[in-house]
C-alpha cells in the first residue's frame, strides 16, 4: 500500500550498551532521496522467530539529510514477549541484523519538521529519543538557525554524544539525571525569546514533564512540538476476504483492496490512490462486515449508511463472528 | 531574444511538438470540479500525442517564454516574492527543479554533487543547462555563490510558474513565488495568504468539499511525493500572463472577440490548459506546486476530430457560475458553437 525501497545493512555500532547504530545503503551504492529533517524510517520487521505477524516500526533518522550516501538510525532493544518483555521483537530482530542483509522500508517520512517560522528552536530529548533532535540540529547548524540542545541520559548509555558535541558545540548540554534536567529546563524555559519553538522527544513521562513545565511557564502549545512516533504510515491492516461477481478473493495485510481486485484482473476506476479523489468508489452488498473507512473523501452521513468505501485505503474488520468479509459489486 | 508574440494579431503556426504534447484537459464529457490529483509521471496518450511524462516540462516555446518572464519581471517586480522564513525553500525548490530538469532532458541538463556533507557542512554542486549556455558551481546555502536568489534564478529556467507554500499549525501558506503568467488572479496579492484564502472566490468548491480535501491530501504529502492535476480555461490571444495586475490590458479582448469572423475568431480563441504540480520538497518540508500554462488555438484544436468534439460539449454544457468564475461567460456560447460548425462534413 506504502511504496517500500530496498537497503542493505553496511555498518553497525553496538558502542552504547543497548543501542544499536545501523548504516544503511542502497543496493547499487548511490545516494538516497533526501529527506526533511526529523523523518523516520518504517522498517518492515518480517514474522518468525516468535514474532506472530510482521510488522513495521519506525525509527527515527539520524544522519545527513541532503542527497545523502547512507540512511542512519539508533535502536534501543526493548525486551520482546518471549523474554518477558513487553514489545514486538522489531528491535531485538534489528540488534540481530549482519552487515550485508537486506531489509525493506518506507522512504522517510516526515511527521516532526522544524517550523521554519520560528526564531529559535529549542530541542530537548532524553535516551533514544535524541534521534529526531540530532536530525534537527544537525539542519539548524547548516543554515545558521538559533538553536540550542538539552540532552538527558544515564551516564554511560548515551548515544551520538561525540557526534552532537562535534556538531553543536557549546549549543548542546549534557544533563544525567531528572532533578537537574528540572532545575536546568525551568530557567532555560523562562528565558527564551518570543518566537522560539520546543521540541521534545523521548520516554512518555518525560514528555509529559517537558511540556507542563512549559505550559506553567506560558508556553502557547502552538510552539511546542511532541514527536508523535510512528503513527505517520497508514498501517497494512489486517487480511480480509472480498467476494465479486461470484468469485472470492484475499485481501492480505498490507495489500489493498484497490489492488487486490486489480490482479484478479478486475477494472477499477482510480486516480489519487490515496484517498482523496473519489474515483475508486466501490458499492458493498449487504451483509458484509464492518469497513474501516481511511479516506479523506466519504462524508460522515455516506459512511452511516455503511454501503461503499474507496477501495485504494479502506478495507473490512471482522464482524462479530470474527469474519471479514465484504462483498462489492463493480 | 525574440520578443514576447502574445500580441501580434496574426499569430504564427503551432510548432507541431506544441500540439503533439498539448495535455487536452477534458477526459469525461462534462466538467467540475473534483479534487482530481494523480500520481505525477504517468505518460497520458492523446490522438495528436502525448503529455505527461516530464514533472518540468521542456519545449518549442522554452526560449520564448523564459524571454516573456524576464521582461515581466523587469516591468513588475511583485511578481516575484519570498518572504525571509522561506529562504531554506527556495534553495530546496532550486535543487528538485534542476532535478526535474535533468530528469526530463538529460540531453541538455546535468546537476552534478561534488561533494559530501557530512557533519553539517554545505555541499558544492555544478549545475549546467546548456539550452541557455550555463555552466555554473554553488555551495548549498551560500547566496554569495549564485548569480541571483535561488528561485527567481531558476525560475529564469522554467517554464513552468511557481508558488512555494509552508506549513505550520495544520496549515499551508503561500509564502513564496515567481507567478508571471497567472490566469485571472494575482499572486502579488496572494503571497502570505493559506491555500484556503487563495481559493476563496472559486465557486462550488466549498460547499462540495473539493478544497478542504485538496488542502489535507497536500498535507500528507511524504517527502520527494509528487503529485498533478490539470485545471483549464479560455484566454483570447495566446497570452500567458492573464493576470489581475494587467486586466487593462486584455480584459476588453472578451467583449472584442464576439465581434470578429469566424475564421479570426478560430485563430484568436485557446484552449488554455494548466498542468499543475505538488512536490513535497525534502529539506524546507514546503510544498511546491508548479503551474504550467499551455495554450493551444481553436483552429488547431478542431484539427483534431476527438478533441474539437468533446471541447464543444463540455463548453456548452458548463453551468454558467462556472463559466463566469473562469471569465468566458461572454464568449463561451460562440466559442461551443465555433467548434459544433468545424465538424467535418459527412
Ligand atoms: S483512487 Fe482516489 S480515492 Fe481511491
Amino acid at each position: 500500500m506504502n511504496a517500500r525501497i530496498e537497503l542493505v545493512v553496511a555498518a553497525v555500532d553496538d558502542a552504547v550498551p543497548g543501542i544499536r547504530s545501523l548504516t544503511l545503503a542502497a543496493p547499487d551504492g548511490g545516494r538516497l532521496p533526501s529527506f526533511t529533517p526529523g523523518s523516520h524510517l518504517v522498517l518492515d520487521v518480517p514474522a518468525g522467530e516468535g514474532r506472530p505477524r510482521r510488522a513495521a516500526n519506525a525509527y527515527s533518522l539520524t544522519g545527513e539529510s541532503i542527497d545523502p550516501r547512507h540512511y542512519a538510525i539508533s535502536v534501543l532493544r526493548c525486551a520482546p514477549v518471549a523474554e518477558g518483555g513487553t514489545a514486538g521483537g522489531g528491535s531485538a530482530w534489528v540488534h540481530e541484523l549482519v552487515i550485508g542483509d537486506r531489509v525493506t522500508a518506507t522512504p522517510p517520512r516526515s511527521a516532526f519538521a522544524p517550523v521554519h517560522l520560528a526564531t529559535r528552536h529549542l530541542l530537548v530529548g532524553a535516551g533514544i529519543g535524541i534521534t529526531p533532535l540530532l536530525s534537527h540540529l544537525r539542519s539548524h547548524v547548516r543554515w545558521g538557525r538559533e538553536a540550542e540542545l538539552v540532552y538527558l541520559f544515564r551516564d554511560g548509555h548515551g548515544a551520538h554524544v561525540d557526534e552532537l558535541k562535534e556538531l553543536g558545540g557549546d549549543r548542546v548540554t549534557f544533563l544525567a539525571d531528572r532533578a537537574g534536567l528540572a532545575e536546568d529546563l525551568v530557567v532555560r524555559l523562562a528565558d527564551q525569546p518570543l518566537g522560539t519553538h520546543l521540541y521534545t522527544c523521548g520516554p512518555a513521562g518525560f514528555m509529559d514533564a517537558v511540556v507542563d513545565l512549559a505550559t506553567e511557564l506560558g508556553w502557547p502549545s502552538s510552539r511546542v512540538h511532541l514527536e508523535p512516533f510512528g503513527v505517520a504510515a497508514l498501517d497494512p491492516g489486517d487480511p480480509f476476504t472480498v467476494g465479486v461477481a461470484g468469485e472470492v478473493l484475499e485481501v492480505p495485510s498490507g495489500t489493498s483492496l484497490l489492488e487486490a481486485l486489480e490482479d484478479a484482473g478486475h477494472v477499477v476506476p482510480n486516480l489519487c490512490r490515496q484517498g482523496v479523489c473519489g474515483e475508486c468508489r466501490v458499492d458493498v452488498a449487504p451483509g458484509s462486515s464492518p469497513l474501516l473507512h481511511r479516506d479523506l473523501f466519504l462524508d460522515e452521513e455516506t459512511r452511516g449508511a455503511g454501503d461503499c468505501l474507496m477501495a485504494c485505503v479502506s478495507r473490512a474488520v471482522p464482524a462479530a463472528d470474527g469474519r471479514a468479509h465484504l462483498e462489492v459489486t463493480l | 531574444m525574440t520578443p514576447p508574440p502574445t500580441l501580434s494579431p496574426a499569430a504564427p503556426t503551432t510548432a507541431p511538438d506544441l500540439v503533439a504534447g498539448f495535455p487536452f484537459p477534458f477526459p469525461n464529457p462534462t466538467y467540475r470540479y473534483t479534487t482530481n490529483v494523480e500520481p505525477a509521471r504517468g505518460v497520458v496518450t492523446t490522438p495528436a500525442g502525448q503529455w505527461g511524462a516530464a514533472v518540468v516540462d521542456v519545449d518549442s516555446a522554452y526560449g520564448e517564454e523564459l524571454a516573456e518572464r524576464a521582461a515581466i519581471l523587469e516591468r513588475d517586480p511583485s511578481r516575484h516574492a519570498v518572504l525571509p522564513h522561506m529562504d531554506v525553500a527556495c534553495w530546496d525548490a532550486m535543487l528538485c527543479l534542476m532535478r526535474e530538469l535533468a530528469l526530463a532532458r538529460p540531453d541538455a541538463f546535468t546537476l552534478e554533487v561534488l561533494d559530501d556533507l557530512e557533519g553539517g557542512s554545505r555541499a558544492a554542486y555544478r549545475w549546467r543547462n546548456d539550452l541557455l549556455g550555463i555552466d555554473h558551481t554553488f555551495v548549498l546555502g551560500d547566496a554569495s555563490t549564485l548569480p541571483d536568489e535561488p528561485l527567481r534564478w531558476i525560475t529564469a529556467q522554467v517554464q513552468e510558474d511557481v508558488v512555494l507554500l509552508d506549513e505550520r499549525d495544520g496549515v499551508l501558506w503561500g509564502d513564496a513565488g515567481v507567478v508571471t503568467f497567472a490566469a485571472d488572479w494575482s499572486f502579488g496579492f496572494d503571497v502570505g495568504m493559506s491555500f484556503l484564502e487563495i481559493h476563496g472566490p472559486v465557486p462550488r468548491i466549498h460547499s462540495e468539499g473539493v478544497i478542504t480535501r485538496a488542502h489535507e491530501f497536500i498535507k500528507r504529502l511524504q517527502p520527494n511525493e509528487t503529485y498533478r492535476r490539470t485545471n483549464w480555461t479560455l484566454t483570447v490571444h495566446r497570452r500567458l500572463d492573464v493576470s489581475t495586475e494587467t486586466y487593462p490590458a486584455w480584459g476588453p479582448d472578451r467583449p472584442m472577440v464576439l465581434t470578429v469572423d469566424d475564421e479570426t475568431f478560430g485563430r484568436l480563441v485557446h484552449l488554455r490548459t494548466e498542468v499543475q504540480h505538488l512536490v513535497r520538497l525534502p529539506e524546507s518540508g514546503a510544498v511546491m506546486f508548479l503551474i504550467r500554462s499551455y495554450l493551444l488555438p481553436f483552429d488547431e484544436l478542431a484539427r483534431v476530430e476527438e478533441w474539437r468534439e468533446r471541447a464543444a460539449a463540455v463548453i456548452a454544457e458548463l453551468p454558467e457560475d462556472m463559466a463566469d468564475y473562469k471569465g468566458i461567460a461572454t464568449y463561451r456560447d460562440r466559442a461551443a458553437a465555433w467548434l459544433r460548425a468545424q465538424a467535418p462534413t459527412p
